[in-house]
This record gives structure tokens, sequence and C-alpha cells, in this order.
């Protein structure tokens, strides 16, 4: 199978998250950056183990400046063949999709994988819109996934319950936990990966619908009220007439 | 110039992120000066009581292929029923259906859109609505700049009114297209609220020992009729399900009461569940960080604490 992974790059799953100039730009000091981790442990893996199982190719996409080709070389590392990077600071999931629409169009992918969401907007959104760029099929949250031929049987996880589809190529998917298990990459595959293809190529023109205003963090909690652990009528109490929740 | 909701639906019922949908639709007509109509599609039960929260219209369109959910065939819908009506804000909940087709919606008709959003819109000079970004860390506001706007709602987050009466149902014909996908089987966990959408959760973590321990977090939930959750390390070594596990790589959560047992408090725990209302936490180590997010501490040992709260709550209960 011939198949598309997208990968994005977020800050650390342990960053503190503060904003500069009057909270409109967020604060990249001191942020490490990890690719994140739904298209890595989920989506890059469960395509990896696809194209292992029925061969093909790997691709990677990013949509990102060259400061992003250190979570390329990573998705490389752990096993995919080769990777194009979109040059351009993506605006929004817009932006992103139409970028990576307008590549996958001209290279006739069997199946686009990508995590269900990103871990800094968590707007679930860039699946949804590149597979109505390609008008075609999205199964999103997938949790498994069998391919046989030009079908693949997928589970993913709905409101109280999951569900199981069935689905032709072309399709786009997205990964949620469960689909596969993370895999770290070894000397061999670091080795490797410096030498793989990365591809950058031009961005083309999106227009401009959403933009980020501003920034807040949430309010500060008030001060913790302690319960004496053999005082749980307290508790319950509290829960009921100061909290009102029971 | 119109607001249109996409109530969603499972199984005949609309769900309740469906109500909350409308209620945020409504509360954005006043503020537009405009109306909120609804949509329903396939078989649903009672859609008039939409008028309830304050759609002056619901439309339904009636093809039984819509029964199950594709985003593709939603969203192809959703789109032509905007145009009919002439609504250029679409407004659905953002559950597992509204996630889908917000991103179709908005790359369909051309739309900016924001899922998740937590806040009504503001007009002064453009317009503007709020969401939560870092997984809960912190919340920004953007600016829709399109003339369609598409926008989901976030759970839990604005609970449904009643602001007017059930209202007639009317059918509304818009070609479906026929879905390329073959649903093979449907499962649900009957008898317990989702966990995005429930107001009382029960949360435990690596504290607990063994899965064969979870006996007293049961009784806790049943008592409280709660839904479950866990930390991620329990559930990525089996003692509980995937689906339990909250926090920045699990489910994100909302609920009324956050009682944590057993469970540190980790950065990536908390940004999944932080925005609680009101958050208990029970951990026998003082220093644990989670105490510094809670509203309600217990230091001391959830194997006597917890047995003394279900206790607690019986009689609480009588
Ligand atoms: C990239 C990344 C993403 C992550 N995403 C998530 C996520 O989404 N969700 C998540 O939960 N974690 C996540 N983690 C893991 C996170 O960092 C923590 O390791 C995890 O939350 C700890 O789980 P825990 O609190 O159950 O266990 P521990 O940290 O081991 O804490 C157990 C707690 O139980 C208490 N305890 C023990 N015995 C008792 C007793 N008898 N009575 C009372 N208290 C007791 C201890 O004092 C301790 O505070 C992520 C980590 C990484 C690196």
């Amino acid at each position: 199978m011939k198949l598309l992974v997208c990968v994005s790059k977020t800050p650390d799953t342990t960053t503190k998250i503060s904003f500069t100039d009057g909270n409109t730009t967020f604060n990249t000091q001191g942020v490490q950056y990890i690719m994140n981790p739904y298209d890595e442990w989920y989506a890059l893996v469960r395509a990896l183990e696809l194209k292992e199982q029925a061969g093909g190719t790997v691709t990677l996409i990013n949509v990102g400046p060259k400061a992003n080709d250190t979570v390329i070389r990573k998705g490389l590392a752990i096993g995919a063949d080769n990777a194009v990077r979109v040059d351009i600071e993506p605006a929004s999931a817009f932006a992103t999709a139409k970028q990576i629409a307008e590549h996958a169009k001209a290279e006739n992918y069997d199946a686009v994988f990508l995590g269900k969401e990103t871990i800094d907007y968590n707007g679930a959104e860039v699946g949804a819109m590149i597979a109505e760029m390609l008008d075609v099929p999205f199964i999103s949250f997938a949790t498994n996934m069998t391919v046989e031929g030009n079908t693949a049987t997928i589970s993913r996880d709905i409101e109280g319950g999951s569900e199981v589809l069935e689905v032709a190529t072309p399709f786009v998917v997205s990964a949620a936990k469960g689909l596969a298990e993370q895999r770290i990459p070894n000397m061999r595959g670091i080795m490797t990966a410096k030498r793989k293809p990365l591809k950058v190529v031009p961005p083309v023109d999106v227009p401009d619908l959403v933009s980020v205003k501003g920034y807040e963090l949430p309010a500060e909690k008030s001060e913790c009220k302690y319960i004496d652990p053999e005082n749980m009528d307290e508790l319950v109490n509290l829960l009921h007439s100061e909290a009102k929740v029971i | 110039m119109a607001i249109l909701v996409y109530a969603s639906s499972a199984e005949g019922k609309l769900k309740k992120g469906a109500l909350e949908a409308v209620t945020y639709g409504y509360k954005t007509a006043q503020i537009l000066g405009t109306e909120a109509y609804a949509v329903v599609l396939g078989d649903v039960e009672d859609a008039g009581q939409l008028g309830k929260y304050g759609a002056t219209k619901v439309y339904q369109v009636a093809d039984a292929s819509l029964n199950d959910f594709d985003g593709q065939v939603v969203a192809a819908v959703v789109a032509d029923a905007a145009k009919a009506l002439n609504a250029d804000v679409i407004v659905t909940s953002n559950d597992s259906a509204g996630k889908t087709v917000v991103g179709r919606l908005a790359a369909r008709l051309n739309a900016g859109c924001l899922s998740g959003v937590n806040s009504l819109p503001t007009t002064d000079g453009g317009f503007f609505v709020k969401k939560n970004v870092f997984s809960g860390k912190a919340v920004a506001e953007f600016e829709l700049k399109s003339a369609t706007k598409v926008l989901s709602v976030m759970g839990n987050t604005f609970p449904p009114e009643e602001v007017a009466s059930s209202v007639s149902v009317e059918s509304l014909s818009v070609e479906v297209p026929a879905s390329r996908i073959k649903v093979k089987a449907v499962e649900t966990v009957k008898g317990t609220v989702p966990l995005p959408e429930a107001e009382l959760v029960v949360s435990a973590g690596r504290g607990m020992k063994g899965p064969e321990n979870w006996g007293i977090i049961d009784e806790l939930a049943g008592l409280l009729e709660a839904t479950t959750a866990c930390s991620r390390p329990v559930a990525d070594i089996g003692w509980r399900p995937h689906h339990e596990h909250v926090g920045q790589t699990g489910v994100a959560i909302r609920p009324n009461l956050y009682i944590a047992i057993g469970i540190s408090g980790a950065i990536q725990h908390l940004a999944g569940v932080n925005q609680s209302k009101t958050i208990v936490v029970i951990n026998k180590d003082p220093e644990a960080p989670f105490f510094k997010a809670a509203d309600y501490g217990i230091v001391g040992d959830l194997f006597d604490v917890v047995p003394r709260l279900n206790a607690a709550l019986k009689k609480f209960k009588g």
C-alpha cells in the first residue's frame, strides 16, 4: 500500500504554557518540541505495520518551517521511507489541511493517516478537512484496523461504545489509543534516517479564515480545603451544600 | 442570515450534546439578532422538543440511510440545508460526530471553523470565540473571518435551558448522497454515561495497587451514578480499558465533580481534567501535586478513606 502519514510538531507534554506580547503570542522560550504523540505512537506505527505486512511505502508529510526537520527525521528513524515538508508555518487547521490535500491529490495514496488530534490546539479538524478536499471517506478515532486487499475494517470509539466499519481505499483515518504500540527508534533507524529523502516543497495559497487574537490562562484554583480522613460525612455534606454537585 | 444547529442523534435519540448545541445556537442568535433553526437527520424521536431550547424551526431530513453516521454524507446534507435555509453560522456538538462534521463543512464551504468552543461569540469589530488550547492548559480567542462560520460546542459547558415550547417538525428535502462506509457492528456499553458527557466522574490511578481492588471504586461510582475513569499507566498496564484513560493523551473532560483517587496529578493528567468544576483528591502523600488543583483534599490511605466515603454516601442517601 502507498501510505501517507501526517505528522505535526507540538510542545512537549511537560511544557509550562505562557504567553508574551500582551498575551497574543505563545512563549516558545525554553519549550521542547516533540512529534504529536497521536501521530507518532499510533498513526505512524500502524502505517508501518501495514507496510511490513503487505509491502508498499510510508511517506511522512509535515507543514512547517525547517526547524521541524528534527521531528520529521525522528519519524524516518522510526521507519518511514521518505518525507515531504511543505515549507510554511501553517496559520490554521484549514491551511494545514489544504497544503496536505494539495500534495496528496497528485500522489494517489491508498490511505492517509494522522493522529486523532494535536495536543496543542486539540482541533481534530485536519483529518476531516483533508478527506473533504480529497472527496474520500474519513474514519476518526480508530482503535483497531486490519486491511485485506483494498478493504479496511476499522473499529472506532463513539460515545458510550464502539463501532466496526468497512471502507475501501482511498480513505483518511485518524488514530486513537489502541491502534498500535509506541515504537522507540533504534540506532540503525537513526543512522539510516539521515540518508532518507526529505523533499521540501513550496506552499500553495490558502485563504485566511481563522486567526488567534489572544490567550489567557485558566483562573487559579482557590486554596484546597482539607478534610479529616475520618470524617467523610463532612465531605458528603460539603459536596451537597457547598459545591452543590451531589 | 440565520443559525443552523445540526442536532446529532444516535439510535433514534437526540444526544445530550444536541440540546446543548441548540441552547448555544439560541444564545448566539440573540447576540446576532437572528433566529436559530435545528436540523435532525434520519429517524429521530421527539425532535420537536428542540423548540424548547430555542430552535424556532426544526427540520428533519428523514432518509433512513442517515441512521448510520457518515460524516461525509452528513456534511453534504447539512451544507445543503444551510444553503436552503440561508444560514451562515452552523453549530453542532463537539462529540465524535460533531468533530468530523465541523472539519468537513469548513472545507466544503470554505468557512472558518472552531471546534470545542467554550464561550458565546462576541461581535465587536468581528466574530470572536474562545476555546481551550494546549489540552486545557490555556484558553485562546479566535477570530472567524469568513462569511460562513462553523462551530462545535464543548460538552457540559452550556447546559440545556428551556426557553420556549416544542415546535412541529418540518420535513426538509435535500439530496442524500450514498455512503461509502459500511457499518458492520455497533457495541454500546449500556447503563453508563459516556465519559465526555458525564457530570460526575470517579477516577483512580496507580495507588490502587492492582485491578482486583477496583470494587470500592465501582461501589463509589454506583452510589453517585458516576462514570469511572483512570490515569494513563493504569490503562497502559491493562488494569482498566483504554477508553477510561483521561488526560492530555486520553479523553479531556469537564464534569461537575471529579474525584481523583490514588492519582499523583502529573501535568499530563491535570491537562485533561483541571477544568472540572469541583475536584476532590484522595491521596496518602500530602505533597502530591494534585492537591494544588483540588477544591477538597483528603490526605489518607485510599483503602480506608474510600470505604468510609461509601458508607457516608449510603447514610446520606438514606
Ligand atoms: C507524553 C506523555 C503523555 C502522558 N499523558 C497522560 C495522560 O493523558 N493521562 C495521564 O493520567 N497520564 C499521562 N502521562 C503520564 C503521567 O506523566 C503520569 O506518569 C501518570 O499520570 C501517573 O499516574 P498515576 O497518578 O496513576 O500514578 P503515580 O504517579 O504512580 O501516582 C500514584 C499516586 O497514588 C498515591 N497512592 C499510592 N498508594 C496510595 C494509597 N494506599 N492511598 C492513597 N494514595 C495512594 C501516591 O501517593 C501517588 O500520588 C503522560 C506522560 C507522557 C510522557
